[in-house]
């Protein structure tokens, strides 16, 4: 077991999974000699060559509609889109293609892809290096969201979503990346999709996160235990679409209290499926309102340090938002 | 153009008599299931009609090259000729017309023309225009990447290459030599927009701008279409990458069953493309060669009207799928 960060436990797992099947393969931006502007394919080009570790040109389109066509003809390609913020091109190979195959033939094809895509605001990033789309594919049926937020998850769930027949977006918080390192075991072992993840147990309250603001929600909450008693249990959907209700339901079922707590603006988001789940099903557990804390309806983080941050919900804002729901 | 018959002489492109009857009977089917098709639709059976009718000929020319269930091919909702070459039936083309379980394209759940088989590489066909060009490079990839022959047949109507993805996957195809031809089947519309509204320059010429082969053919002229579709096929075999076909035809009906065509378009300009039916030349040409006399034309049309006949009876007893099934076979299991 080594320690390592959300990027290197990704291209391990890359790396492990081409290593073990040979249909395994990235294609992207930069992907190859320059090994992704993030660095998380980097020396993967050096060991599988330029077919397996493909620098596509500037085209996302292209990108999505060739792992269609490679996963249809029996590769399992990892697309890469250099960030989230440049998908829109690439939108309809995604949802109205790739997301349809199946169904549309009556299960006669499927495409077993992953694509993987940085995503959320970063300093300097501003309107088109920080965005946060997964509303965008939360809303298609055929296709699989999943944005794990942990190294041990994410090297876990990469080789899921390879493995899986369906075409998987794989959401990659680009302020996670190098946040934290953790023990990522060495040996083969998947992570499935579909499964939440409680990461602390709580009485008080729960909280719904991911990305780099499960981060700060883990570390709010482990502040207010120590200064108010307060217990918060945290749970990570790490796959977004389909959701893991259950796990929502069992923990708001116990708190009697939600807050879901995301980077995306809040008109139209995914964490309004989830408040609209628990305020159905949960309904008579409920001992206050459903919350929901997250960026304002504007277009993007701005690049200034100031408007980014006054973008992103602090851990200022995250602490006032439990505070009120704890006092229901 | 030589408008009794085609301009290429079988011998010369190495077909057989055999061949020529095979792709004469296809062209023949297509043309009368389509048929059928219209008057399924006027006596209310048939919500949607999308016709083959004049392209025949570049479909099946082009198709003869392929071999099923091993070359890919991503067709369009026009192509029920390289389908029904491949090994799709009347009947499955009736099935589907009428949205019925058995539709073997998608159960019912695609509109007409959208096209899909595993078993004989037909990639399940979409509605939005242009979106199977990036797909079949990828598909042309693999065969690549694997070292085999494969090839990557992937079509359209000329309004698909105003589009981005046909320049993307037209660019990656020739940066990669992928094994991939691409048949332009230029039928001088889109829906109503005529070519030179849609059709900067002309479409085979781009290819030269790619670094691979662009192609102008006579779409009506089955044999002349085979020709060149056979080198397209035998270059990417070798492995020396696509080329573009402009196929250059007439759409005979009008775009679909919802479109009125004399909004936009004269009918002398349709007769004068009568003249020119690619069914039409063909049977010139198998007449002049002594393939094909007034005995042996009956004999076809008969077991041809039998087999619509047939076909679409079973079609119409058919049963839907059951509703419930709607919800089903969204992701894959496994
Ligand atoms: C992206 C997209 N835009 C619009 C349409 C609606 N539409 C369907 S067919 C068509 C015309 C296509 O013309 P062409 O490619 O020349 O093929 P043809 O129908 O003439 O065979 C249009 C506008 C569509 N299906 N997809
Ligand atoms: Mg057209």
């Amino acid at each position: 077991m080594t320690t390592k960060n959300l990027l290197q436990a990704i291209g391990e797992g890359l790396a492990e999974e081409m290593r073990s099947d040979e249909t395994v393969m990235v294609l992207g931006e930069d992907v190859g000699r320059a090994g992704g502007v993030f660095r998380v394919t980097q020396g993967l080009m050096d060991e599988f060559g330029p077919f397996r570790v493909m620098d596509t040109p500037l085209a996302e389109s292209l990108i999505a509609g060739a792992a269609i066509g490679l996963s249809v003809n029996g590769m399992r390609p990892v697309a890469e889109i250099q960030f989230a913020d440049f998908i829109p091109p690439a939108f309809d190979q995604i949802v109205n293609e790739a997301a349809r195959f199946h169904y549309r033939s009556n299960g006669a094809w499927s495409c077993p892809m992953t694509i993987r895509v940085p995503y959320g605001a970063v300093p300097g990033g501003a309107l088109y290096h920080s965005q946060s789309v997964e509303a965008w594919f939360c809303n298609t049926p055929g296709l699989k969201v999943v944005a794990p937020t942990f190294p041990a998850d994410a090297k876990g769930m990469i080789k899921s979503a390879i493995r899986d027949p369906n075409p998987v977006l794989f959401l990659e918080h680009k302020r996670t990346y190098r946040l934290i390192k953790e023990d990522v075991p060495e040996e083969d072992y998947s992570v499935p999709l579909g499964k939440a993840r409680v990461h602390r147990g709580g009485t008080d309250l729960t909280v719904v996160s991911y990305g780099l603001m499960l981060h700060t929600a883990l570390e709010v909450a482990r502040k207010i235990s120590n200064e108010y008693d307060i217990e918060v249990e945290v749970v990570e959907p790490r796959t977004l679409y389909p959701l893991d209700k259950e796990t929502i339901l069992d923990s708001v079922k116990k708190t009697g209290k939600l807050l879901v707590i995301s980077e995306a603006n809040l008109t139209g988001s995914f964490s309004g499926e989830i408040a609209a789940i628990v305020a159905r099903e949960a309904f008579e557990w409920l001992d206050g309102p459903v919350m929901r804390l997250g960026a304002p309806d504007v277009p993007a983080a701005a690049f200034a340090k100031p408007m980014l941050d006054f973008f992103v919900p602090s851990a200022e804002k995250i602490e006032a938002a439990m505070l009120e729901l704890a006092r229901y | 153009m030589d408008l009794k018959g085609a301009r290429t002489g079988h011998g010369s492109v190495g077909l057989e008599s055999d061949d020529l009857l095979r792709m004469y009977r296809c062209m023949l089917l297509a043309r009368k299931v389509d048929e059928r098709s219209w008057i399924l639709n006027r006596q209310g059976k048939a919500a949607f009609v999308i016709s083959c009718q004049g392209q025949e000929a570049a479909q099946v020319g082009t198709a003869y090259n392929l071999r099923p269930g091993h070359d890919y091919v991503y067709p369009y909702y026009r192509d029920s000729g390289i389908t029904l070459l491949l090994g799709q039936t009347a009947r499955g083309q009736f099935l589907s017309l009428l949205g019925k379980k058995e539709d073997p394209n998608s159960a019912g759940r695609q509109m007409p023309g959208h096209y899909s088989s595993r078993e004989l590489n037909i990639v399940t066909a979409s509605a939005p225009v242009g979106v199977q060009y990036p797909q079949a490079t990828g598909s042309a990839l693999a065969f690549k990447m694997r070292g085999e022959d494969g090839v990557v047949l992937a079509c359209g109507g000329e309004a698909s290459t105003s589009g981005g993805d046909c320049h993307e996957a037209m660019n990656f195809a020739g940066i990669h030599d992928l094994p991939v031809v691409f048949l332009i089947e230029n039928n001088a519309y889109a829906i109503s927009v005529p070519e030179k509204m849609q059709v900067a320059g002309s479409i085979y010429k781009r290819a030269e701008g790619y670094g691979f082969p662009g192609v102008e053919v006579d779409g009506n002229d089955v044999l002349a279409v085979y020709e060149a579709a056979r080198d397209a096929f035998e270059r990417a075999r070798r492995g020396e990458g696509p080329t573009l076909i402009e196929a250059r035809t007439y759409r005979m009906t009008a775009h679909s069953s919802d479109d009125d065509d004399r909004r936009y378009r004269e009918r002398e300009e349709i007769e004068g493309w009568r003249q020119k039916d690619p069914i039409i030349r063909f049977e010139k040409y198998l007449e002049e060669a002594g393939l094909l006399d007034d005995e042996s034309k009956e004999e076809i049309a008969a077991s041809i009207k039998d087999e619509v006949d047939e076909a679409s009876e079973y079609a119409e007893q058919a049963p839907y799928a059951d509703p419930e099934e709607a919800v089903e076979r969204v992701y894959a299991e496994g």
